[in-house]
């Protein structure tokens, strides 16, 4: 599976690159990236710390400009017309994009401003987005006293302002606690919702799969794979379970109960043994333990992350962690 | 696929985006004061010191006597152009901390005039610098400083000062754009702040100085501005330092708006 989407593209595209690189002094950073976003969707863009995601969002939102290929953003060429991007699209960085120095009020009178709305529309939509966002009461503050989360959501309000036809989130959800985490999911899908399109950057698998109709695997520069969740799934090898014994008779009598599909390690004392992780499955494999009369002294679930689809489709680890298969 | 919707063209707004940001701009200076008081308070000090702690000696070194308000009268449009000089520093430093801050990337992918960044940064300066020239002339007033100068003779000042407070302002976005640190940019900036007020005529006659500093005093802007704010409002000789003082601010405003420009236009870091 690679980028390309073959010629029979129909939906038109919100945004459109084909070989895009980048590189500061000998250091590539993106080594000729293919993509194709139909409009209102959410894409994905997939990889560990240092693959190229905020750089391919740099580009794509004109903050930076390409070393070569070419793109376009809502229709109109990157290089040509930037302006006419910058009109269409709303950017929300890694590093939240807002004046800490102002209140969250001013901070989206100033995008009112910025984007030559009239006095009173500004004022409506500045209420209207501060009111959907949960920062009424925070208003009157200075941003620089927000929380992750908090400073987070006014990012986004700001973004909306201009009614962006295409968003760009970096990493929108790094460093937010669980509940931050699902309130931007919901934002996220509420904004697709509208008919807008997302370019989405994370590093984690779940929310790619959460969100995304389409996601990309970016890994060192390179788009490793690129499908809907589901095809990227199946690239992955199933999920496990790891079971741990106090000796080795245990371990023997739960290798022979469990059968051929198990892979013992017997330094380990540990046996590994394919299982979907769902509760029937897992009942099933204890069941198949109680009848052979041993209890394991650990079970860990193991199921699909980044780190299966990097090895999947890299054939190495997303990172540093290097595990046996 | 684009070319799929005919490229658009955005309407430009260069006035009402240059007059938001500088709204930006005051609303900082207004949450955060102290770089502002900074600003009054450096040549008002310089001002004290040079009065009542040098004045004595310096006026019996020009030939005063010892009188001290005859030095009060030389350096009140050092400490003028000094107050202008210190303004550069907080202009460079809030200039390099703005382009760090991820409010300035999301400035760049905006449809605003890109150059309006930049102006609401000199702009706000400019005025709070003017403010400063009003304090300052109030505490050299209070301290006795007399001028037998006319409405006319105080407007070309004012005039000169705001010239000068233009040239320096750009000079000083184009150092905080190009300094690495906020840093960096104060250290950028000192020529202008401090070394170059020194040597030049505004504290002692260049008469006073060796050899080839002398020449280089003699030559260098600061002096000629110096000179053109005293003969305004002391009644000194002013000869051709007036159109000089012009010139010299028109070409540093030109060098420094250009090399802003350039530099603000390339890939942030």
């Amino acid at each position: 599976m690679t980028s390309r989407d073959g010629t029979g593209v129909t939906a038109p595209a919100a945004i459109a690159a084909e070989g895009l690189r980048k590189a500061y002094g000998d250091k590539v950073v993106l080594d000729g990236i293919d993509l194709h976003v139909p409009q209102g969707t959410i894409f994905s863009l997939l990889g560990p710390n240092g693959a190229g995601k905020t750089t391919t969002v740099q580009i794509l939102s004109t903050l930076i400009t390409a070393d070569g290929g070419r793109a376009s953003v809502a229709g109109h060429d990157l290089a040509a017309a930037p302006q006419a991007v910058r009109a269409a699209i709303g950017v929300t960085g890694q590093f939240s994009a807002v004046d800490n120095m102002i209140t969250g009020e001013e901070n989206m009178a100033l995008m009112a401003d910025l984007h030559h709305l009239g006095r009173r529309e500004g004022k409506r939509i500045t209420a209207e987005l501060l009111d959907r966002f949960d920062l009424v009461a925070a208003a009157k503050k200075p941003a620089s006293t927000y929380s992750g989360g908090m400073r987070r959501r006014l990012d986004i309000a700001m973004t909306l302002v201009g009614s962006p036809r295409v968003i760009f989130l970096d990493e929108p959800t790094t460093g937010l606690d669980p509940r931050s985490r699902h309130t931007m999911w919901e934002i996220i899908r509420d904004l697709v919702a509208g008919g807008v399109t997302v370019f989405l950057t994370t590093q984690y698998l779940e929310e790619a799969d959460q969100l995304a109709d389409r996601i990309a695997v970016l890994s060192r520069g390179r788009l490793a794979a690129q499908g809907t969740p589901e095809e990227l799934k199946r690239l992955v090898p199933g999920g496990h379970v790891r079971l741990t014994f106090a000796d080795p008779a245990a371990l023997a009598a739960a290798y022979r109960a469990l059968g051929d599909g198990a892979a013992a390690d017997e330094e380990g004392l540990s046996l590994r043994v394919p299982n979907d992780g769902s509760v029937h499955a897992l009942r099933a494999l204890l069941d198949g333990l109680d009848r052979a009369a041993v209890t394991p002294e650990a079970l860990t679930v193991h199921t699909p992350d980044l780190d299966d689809v990097f090895f999947a489709v890299t054939g190495r680890p997303g990172n540093d962690k290097v595990e046996a298969r | 696929m684009s070319d799929l919707m005919s490229p658009r063209t955005v309407a430009a707004h260069p006035l009402r985006d240059s007059l938001t940001m500088l709204r930006r701009n005051l609303l900082h200076a207004r949450r955060y004061p102290s770089m502002t008081i900074g600003v009054t308070g450096m040549p008002v000090i310089m001002l004290l010191l040079f009065v009542y702690v040098f004045g004595t000696a310096l006026s019996t070194g020009l030939g005063g006597g010892g009188d001290r308000s005859a030095y009060i009268a030389y350096v009140v449009p050092g400490i003028l152009l000094m107050t202008v000089g210190s303004g550069t520093v907080p202009t460079a430093v809030a200039v390099c901390t703005d382009m760090a801050e991820g409010v300035v990337a999301r400035f760049r992918t905006m449809a605003i005039s890109r150059s309006s960044v930049l102006v609401g940064h000199v702009v706000g300066s400019v005025i709070q610098t003017m403010i400063s020239l009003v304090l300052v002339t109030g505490v050299a007033l209070a301290i006795g400083f007399r001028s037998d100068a006319g409405a006319v003779e105080w407007l070309a000042a004012a005039g000169v000062l705001a010239l000068v407070c233009c040239a320096l302002t750009w000079l000083a976005v184009g150092m905080g754009l190009a300094s690495p640190t906020p840093e960096a940019a104060s250290n950028a900036v000192l020529p202008l702040s401090f070394l170059l007020p020194f040597i030049s005529s505004a504290f002692v006659p260049v008469d006073a100085m060796p050899g080839w500093i002398r020449w280089f005093a003699d030559y260098q802007p600061f002096t000629t501005v110096v000179e053109t704010l005293r003969g305004l409002l002391t009644g000194t000789e002013i000869g051709h330092n007036g159109w000089l003082s012009v010139a010299w601010c028109l070409a540093i405003t030109l060098l420094g708006f250009v090399w802003s420009q350039r530099r603000f236009a390339r890939d942030p870091r």
